[in-house]
């Protein structure tokens, strides 16, 4: 009697929070679902139909699908990858570099000042940015006629000039996110590790990196992100000559040229979606697994 | 202080709101007695002409008791867009609300579909031929002869007065003198290597039609035809390899500060600039290049919904009208009808003289020929220019 009512009893209760944390929730699953829910199925909807033009009836069709995975579209798509990965890549070394030296060293102004130039720089993009470049080392810029960097080789308007333009507020931003954990690296451990004997190789190998391993991974795929879904000042920038994916799909939903290619583009949407959505699978078991190390 | 502006503001608006109801419910038998239908008994929304209204003093009374107009995608200093409003503005008091001036064609044909039923739809639309074409095909447009339309060339309108061309230009080289020594005057001089890193479109031609029309003209210069743009195609991905081809998108700011001394656009938009900054360090020099002669017209179409259908058919004949024709000539831009207003003397020749010299007639592509053109551009451009 006693155990059962027991049980009942956790039943109930278990059954009562359990309401109620939902409730909690709503509000959040409510905006989720309008906010994000609502494009997303409107455009998975509309890179899955075609709607007759004269007619006006709507079919089932994998056409859309299937031709953004071809072609120059499929090229947009695989160039957008490989500038997202290595502009992560090396804004994100750098930026672990360079918030480290802000963080150890003994200024407090220095502190301040990287941080909140960062907080700018970070959030310095589009057409100003492109701009800002173009008068400074485009072909005709400042710098560019000063250091007379066209003959050596030099060009703004191609996917190395990109990449350096990309890193310009992916840098400050892989910083911003990267401080904090840094600061959580307490100087114990170290003192701790080289009074074991240990070298400042070891120390990093063993602890350092490990600790940081989330937050780091964590800095990449923000860092991807941020990069993949860039679109103006890629677009001010180079037009078409660097295939990216965003360009492709301004070029197919808002053109002057090509027409009846909405839902090509809804499909490259799809597209950008699942290839964020695989980056952010590859990094989440990857964060729970070293965030049980931390434990 | 604050609840009582703010009850105050309320019965502003309620007073407004019976008013609005007030006059809605006037105005609805008010169609079919008075102004426009008095005559014929032809709703403004299905009019295909003046007649239908019965006479032009019954078309501005019927266009004024709209009181507005909605446009969108007419950038000010585009062809002279801006003096063009304010002129139908000052002569007919109809307030024009222009929305979003740097919109795409294909924006423009959204906001039609999206906006359907709704009063801030746009009512008349500056769209380029093909999206004219395909919006025709979706029953998009009210179909309306302006009193001009039989001047208008018959290769230069749809049969059913869907849409008709208004205006249009040649594809031309501009050229700062104050940079270039000499400035290239047709395709083959861009490939010289004294042009290294100077060269630019005005976009991306997948996207821009003014670039499209660049590498069109390129393919001409380059044997190709209005069926095959891959000479055009290939043109320019030797400009790229010679590094002469810049792929910034020349825009007023480049051109201003010389990152694009070279740029090839329309020639409207090229004499423009060169009156832009005439005395501002930039000598610009714009010139059709006689080795790829290539025009292009973009057309008018009146929204089937129109919110305001009489004010957008009092804004074609405006346009379509001597003045509506001059000003956009004033704007460096060729109006559909100024071959006949040469002829008869109402051009303003002023304007006709600072046009860029072209020789001969221009031809334009088939439908066919142009979808063509087109699918071939968007599979090859990124290849020959990576």
């Amino acid at each position: 009697m006693s155990t059962s009512d027991s049980r009942a009893a956790g039943g109930t209760s278990r059954r009562r929070r359990g309401p109620r944390t939902w409730l909690a929730a709503l509000p959040l699953l409510v905006f989720t679902g309008l906010c994000f829910g609502i494009p997303l199925g409107a455009m998975a909807f509309g890179a899955v139909t075609r709607t007759d033009r004269a007619s006006g009836a709507t079919r089932l069709t994998g056409e859309h699908l299937a031709r953004s995975l071809q072609g120059p579209y499929l090229g947009s798509l695989v160039g957008s990858v490989q500038l997202s990965a290595l502009t992560a890549l090396v804004g994100g070394v750098l930026g672990v570099v360079i918030a480290q030296a802000v963080v150890t060293s003994r200024s407090k102004g220095l502190r301040s000042a990287a941080l909140t130039a960062s907080g700018v720089l970070a959030n310095f993009g589009g057409v100003p940015l492109a701009f800002a470049f173009i008068a400074t080392v485009g072909i005709s810029g400042v710098v560019t006629q000063l250091a007379d960097l066209g003959s050596l080789g030099w060009s703004l308007y191609s996917f190395t000039g990109l990449t350096v333009v990309y890193l310009y507020f992916l840098i400050p931003l892989m910083v911003l996110v990267i401080a904090p954990a840094l600061d959580g690296l307490r100087p114990q451990w170290r003192e701790a590790a080289q009074s074991s004997g240990a070298t400042g190789w070891q120390f990093w190998r063993h602890v350092g990196l490990p600790v940081l391993a989330p937050s780091l991974l964590g800095g990449f795929v923000l860092l991807f992100g941020t990069a993949f879904a860039a679109h103006a000042t890629a677009a001010a920038l180079v037009g078409g000559s660097v295939p990216l994916v965003t360009l492709k799909i301004a070029d197919a939903l808002s053109g002057n040229v090509l027409t009846g290619q909405e839902n090509v583009a809804l499909a490259l949407g799809l597209d950008m979606i699942l290839i964020a959505g695989l980056v952010m699978a590859v990094y989440l078991p990857l964060q729970r697994r070293s965030a049980r190390w931390l434990r | 202080m604050l609840s009582s502006s703010a009850r105050r503001g309320a019965a502003v608006l309620l007073s407004a709101a019976v008013l609005t109801t007030l006059s809605a419910c006037g105005a609805a038998p008010d169609q079919k007695s008075g102004g426009a239908g008095a005559k014929t008994g032809v709703q403004p929304s299905a009019a295909a002409s003046v007649a239908d209204f019965g006479s032009m003093e019954a078309l501005v009374a019927a266009a004024q008791k709209e009181g507005k107009l909605n446009v969108i995608a007419l950038p000010p200093d585009w062809a002279n867009y801006g003096e063009i409003i304010k002129a139908f503005e000052a002569k007919y008091k109809i307030k024009v609300n222009s929305e979003n001036p740097d919109a795409s064609s294909a924006d423009e044909i959204a906001a039609v579909k999206s906006r359907k039923g709704q009063d801030r739809a746009p009512d008349v639309l500056d769209l380029g031929i093909a999206f004219a074409r395909s919006g025709a095909a979706e029953k998009l447009f009210a179909p309306y002869k302006v009193t001009a339309w039989d001047k208008i060339p018959v290769s230069q309108k749809d049969a059913d007065a869907r849409w008709y061309n208004d205006y249009g230009g040649y594809v031309s080289i501009g050229c700062d003198a104050a940079r270039i020594a000499t400035c290239p005057k047709t395709f083959a001089d861009l490939l010289k290597p004294e042009y290294k890193g100077k060269v630019a479109l005005n976009g991306n031609p997948t996207k821009s039609g003014s670039a499209f029309g660049g590498v069109y003209a390129a393919s001409l210069a380059n044997k190709g035809s209005f069926a095959d743009i891959q000479p055009g195609i290939d043109f320019f991905g030797q400009l790229k390899k010679s590094g002469n081809f810049i792929p910034v998108e020349s825009t007023p700011a480049t051109v201003e500060k010389g990152e694009t001394p070279i740029s090839i656009d329309w020639d409207y938009l090229n004499a423009g600039y060169a009156e832009q900054f005439k005395g501002k360090g930039v000598d610009w020099k714009v010139t059709v290049p006689a080795d790829g002669v290539f025009a292009q017209f973009y057309s008018q179409a009146i929204n089937v919904d129109a919110p305001n259908p009489a004010a957008a058919r009092l804004w074609m004949e405006f346009l379509y009208s001597a003045e509506g024709q001059n000003l956009w000539l004033k704007g460096h831009a060729r109006p559909v009808l100024l071959p006949l207003m040469t002829e008869d003397g109402t051009a303003d020749k002023d304007a006709v003289t600072k046009l860029p010299q072209v020789q001969g007639t221009p031809a334009f592509p088939a439908s066919a020929e142009l979808d063509r053109a087109k699918a071939t551009l968007a599979e090859k451009w990124d290849k020959a220019l990576s």
